[in-house]
């Protein structure tokens, strides 16, 4: 059984429709609420399935108000349940950001300490399936800045299969970013790569001319971009951060104490974004280990747009990692 | 468009072959960025620039040798505007109030203190294993100095004992610029000579007294301190900080260049850029980094190129006094003996002092023998009073 | 500081000449001559010198004990007492 897991493809759908499901069996607090997560399987087929094994009382379709039912999932939370509340689009997760943030993050401070709220937020969100700017987006900054929040990325198989039960497991409100565009993405569960923890940031490839720190949909790309520029002498470590808030400073620390040179690269916009707070740790915390400036790749500073090519060209591609790592290094 | 010539690395220099350029057209420099290697009498020294702009052509190939003056390079100003070069050689000249026209390209821009790019872990290697990363040519971006830089140098020092080291300057090229500076100057400059005693017990207690409360590393040599005085008296008679190219040409900075005997023969002067404005401890500090350099070779053209006044010092148990032969085209020369323990008559009382005789050389197109007694005097005032330097 | 044979210390004082003036021979010094006139080294290479004793044998020699060690024979009794 162990053995047919490691070779076995799955796709990232599925991958977190097994967690999805792994959770709901291991506790019966668990059920997962969210528009069109019943009956229609999940808007993007996640949770095919699930109504029929679970019913109606543990897959809960919630009206199109996401201020509304994100905050009823954050009272079933106060009431001791453990609900996941899947947010379609990460554009309309903005309409429940007050409940985010002026009741999930900040309950257990104004309680003195009372209040735990155990309710974890699950959002698709990325680009690159045509889905415009109403459809597309990278917002895991915007909800990385607010204190009270633990923020996952869901960046590769592995983690698509086994975050969501961390997350259960955490008593503060945690919110989870999946990727759109990485859900037919098949790939297979290497061992080596789960990590048993929402604290750490991992090494997804191992090398020693630069790192790349990444997270998100940003993984599969640098570890593309890692084994071209093998091909061209240049040795490169990924680092795929994970948990964006909080950081993982010592992976951080140790990957620019092995390599000296750091990329970074983000699909979300430049300004003002993960990248940047990044490159404001390694200043702190690891300046004098560097042999060259931190350099980043990000999102163009655009709304997303439609055509395929403009909407390629918005974000880093794998071509333009490849382009930038041998510049850096100087080859 | 701005038009980089081959510099003139001293008055001896006629021609200069460029080893290698640190530029490609397109590249953007700043100014003080070291564009060039070229190859002298003296040596291969760093060539630097001081516009800004981005490189439009190089004109010369490497290994080409060509006259100073041809047109090496085109650079691109920035903003596509030249800057206007007449005002800036002027102020000067305003300024000191000079009875010719002035003569544009002796005038050196005002130099800032050329900062060297290293990343920091360069820095942090460089330091933890004693390597002096000022002579370093860097391969990172911009030439920044990067680790596999500073690896390699580490291995070099451990690979090939100093001793047999080849360096490019040879003494028979050594000889033949000195030759050519010195004949110039003895042919083409009245020198005339004056000389002062001063007693040195006032100076070198001052020195010993602040020395005691230093570690061995920054103890300061009485050197440093005739420079400061040196600068001191130069800004009470600035006549003879200036240069002599038919007409005195006065310049704006008080750059003394030390001269500095090499162990396998022959001389270099280095510049100590603006010593009046620097502290003894900050003239010390120069000398620190640049001594060694100027010993493996490695000066920059624009601490070879800046003195604007030489000074000889012969150091400690030698020859009294020194009457030296000027740099052309400077006007002076400061020449410092051996401080010795002599008679000293003071209130008409006999004591021993330790005495240093200070020569003046100048040039008697320049100045005259008045010029010279208030320099020499100025400086004795100031040697008199260390404690204001 | 563990003790120092006086063939190790000579044999490192030759060294650190050697590093400042290459191409000086101080095995060819007599021990009663003055070091700096011998191997013509001036004050700017003597002062580094001296900074090289002070970093390998952790010893700091003030200013007024220069003439002190002016020969071979001074500088290793000299050393020899301190360390």
């Amino acid at each position: 059984m162990h053995e047919q897991q490691t070779i076995e493809k799955i796709t990232y759908r599925d991958a977190l429709r097994q967690g999805l499901e792994e959770a709901m069996r291991k506790n019966d607090k668990v059920f997962l609420m969210g528009e069109d997560v019943g009956r229609y399987g999940g808007a993007f087929a996640v949770s095919k399935g699930l109504l029929e094994e679970f019913g109606a009382d543990r897959i809960m379709d919630v009206p199109l108000s996401e201020s509304g039912f994100v905050g009823a999932g954050i009272g079933a939370a106060l009431g001791g349940m453990r609900p996941v509340v899947e947010v379609m689009t990460v554009n309309f997760s903005l309409l429940a950001l007050d409940q985010v943030v002026n009741n999930a993050a900040t309950l257990l401070h104004m309680s003195g300490g009372q209040l735990n709220v155990p309710v974890v937020i699950r959002i698709s969100c990325g680009i690159g399936r045509q889905l415009a700017a109403q459809h597309s987006h990278s917002w895991e900054p915007i909800f990385a800045h607010i204190a009270g929040l633990k923020v996952l990325s869901v960046g590769t198989h592995e983690d698509a299969r086994y975050m969501l039960g961390m997350a259960l497991q955490e008593l503060d409100p945690v919110v989870i970013f999946e990727y759109t565009a990485m859900l037919n993405h098949e790939s297979e569960i290497h061992e080596d790569q789960i990590v048993r923890d929402i604290k750490k940031a991992k090494v997804r490839r191992g090398g020693k001319n630069l790192s790349i720190i990444t997270y998100g949909a940003g993984v599969y790309k640098a570890l593309e971009a890692a084994e071209k520029l093998m091909g061209v002498g240049i040795d490169t470590e990924v680092l795929d951060l994970r948990v964006l808030r909080p950081l993982d400073i010592d992976a951080i620390r140790a990957t620019v104490t092995k390599t000296h040179r750091v990329l970074i690269i983000e699909e979300a916009w430049k300004s003002v974004g993960v990248a940047a707070e990044v490159t404001a740790l390694i200043m702190e915390h690891a300046f004098y280990e560097l042999d060259a400036p931190v350099e980043r790749l990000c999102g163009a500073e655009v709304p997303i747009p439609y055509p395929k090519h403009l909407e390629d060209a918005s974000i880093p591609q794998t071509e333009d990692i490849v382009d930038k790592v041998k510049k850096m290094v100087g080859k | 468009m701005i038009e980089f010539t081959m510099p003139s690395l001293g008055a001896d220099m006629e021609a200069g072959t460029l080893r290698e350029w640190h530029i490609e057209p397109g590249d953007y420099i700043e100014h003080g960025d070291i564009i060039a290697d070229v190859e002298t009498q003296k040596g291969i020294i760093e060539v630097e620039c001081f516009d800004e702009g981005v490189v439009e052509k190089l004109l010369i190939k490497e290994d080409e040798k060509v006259p100073v003056g041809t047109v090496m390079a085109l650079i691109n100003p920035v903003g596509g505007e030249e800057r206007e070069e007449a005002v800036v050689h002027e102020k000067p000249e305003k300024m000191h109030e000079t009875r010719r026209e002035p003569v544009p390209h002796v005038v050196s821009p005002v130099v800032e203190h050329h900062r060297i790019k290293i990343s920091p872990l360069a820095r942090k290697m460089a330091e933890e294993n004693h390597v002096d990363y000022t002579v370093i040519k860097g391969s990172g971006e911009k030439g920044a100095i990067v680790k596999e830089d500073i690896e390699k140098a580490i291995s070099q020092e451990e690979e090939q004992p100093k001793s047999t080291e080849e360096k490019p300057g040879t003494t028979t090229n050594f000889r033949e610029a000195i030759a050519a500076a010195m004949t110039k100057s003895n042919r083409e400059i009245p020198h005339y000579y004056l000389e002062i005693k001063v007693d040195m017990s006032k100076s070198l207690d001052w020195l010993a007294e602040r020395n005691k409360q230093r570690q061995v590393k920054e103890r300061i040599l009485p050197i440093a301190l005739l420079i400061k005085a040196v600068a001191k008296a130069l800004q009470q008679v600035p006549d003879l900080n200036a240069t002599w190219e038919n007409g005195l040409v006065k310049k704006p900075e008080i750059n003394p260049g030390l001269v500095i005997s090499l162990r396998t023969g022959g001389i270099v002067v280095p510049a100590v850029r603006q010593a009046d404005r620097k502290s003894i401890e900050e003239i010390m500090e120069t000398l620190n980094n640049l001594i060694p350099r100027a010993r493996s070779f490695k000066l920059r053209s624009s601490e070879i190129s800046d003195g604007t006044v030489s000074i000889t010092s012969l150091g400690e148990g030698g020859a009294d006094r020194v009457y030296g032969v000027i740099y052309p085209p400077q006007v002076a020369l400061i020449g410092l003996g051996s401080i010795k323990n002599e008679p000293w008559v003071e209130n008409d009382m006999l004591g021993i002092r330790p005495v240093l005789s200070i020569t003046l050389a100048a040039d008697h197109r320049a100045t005259d023998g008045h010029t010279g007694d208030r320099f020499l005097k100025a400086l004795r005032q100031q040697l008199l009073n260390p404690e204001v330097l | 500081m563990t003790a120092m044979t006086k063939e190790d210390l000579k044999k490192l004082l030759f060294q650190l000449l050697k590093s400042i003036a290459p191409d000086a021979e101080p095995e060819k010094l007599r021990p009663d001559e003055n070091i700096r006139e011998a191997l013509d080294i001036d004050s700017f290479d003597y002062l580094s010198f001296i900074v090289a004793l002070d970093e390998k044998l952790g010893i700091e020699t003030p200013e007024e004990d220069y003439g002190k060690i002016s020969t071979l024979d001074d500088l290793m009794n000299y050393l020899s007492v301190r360390t």
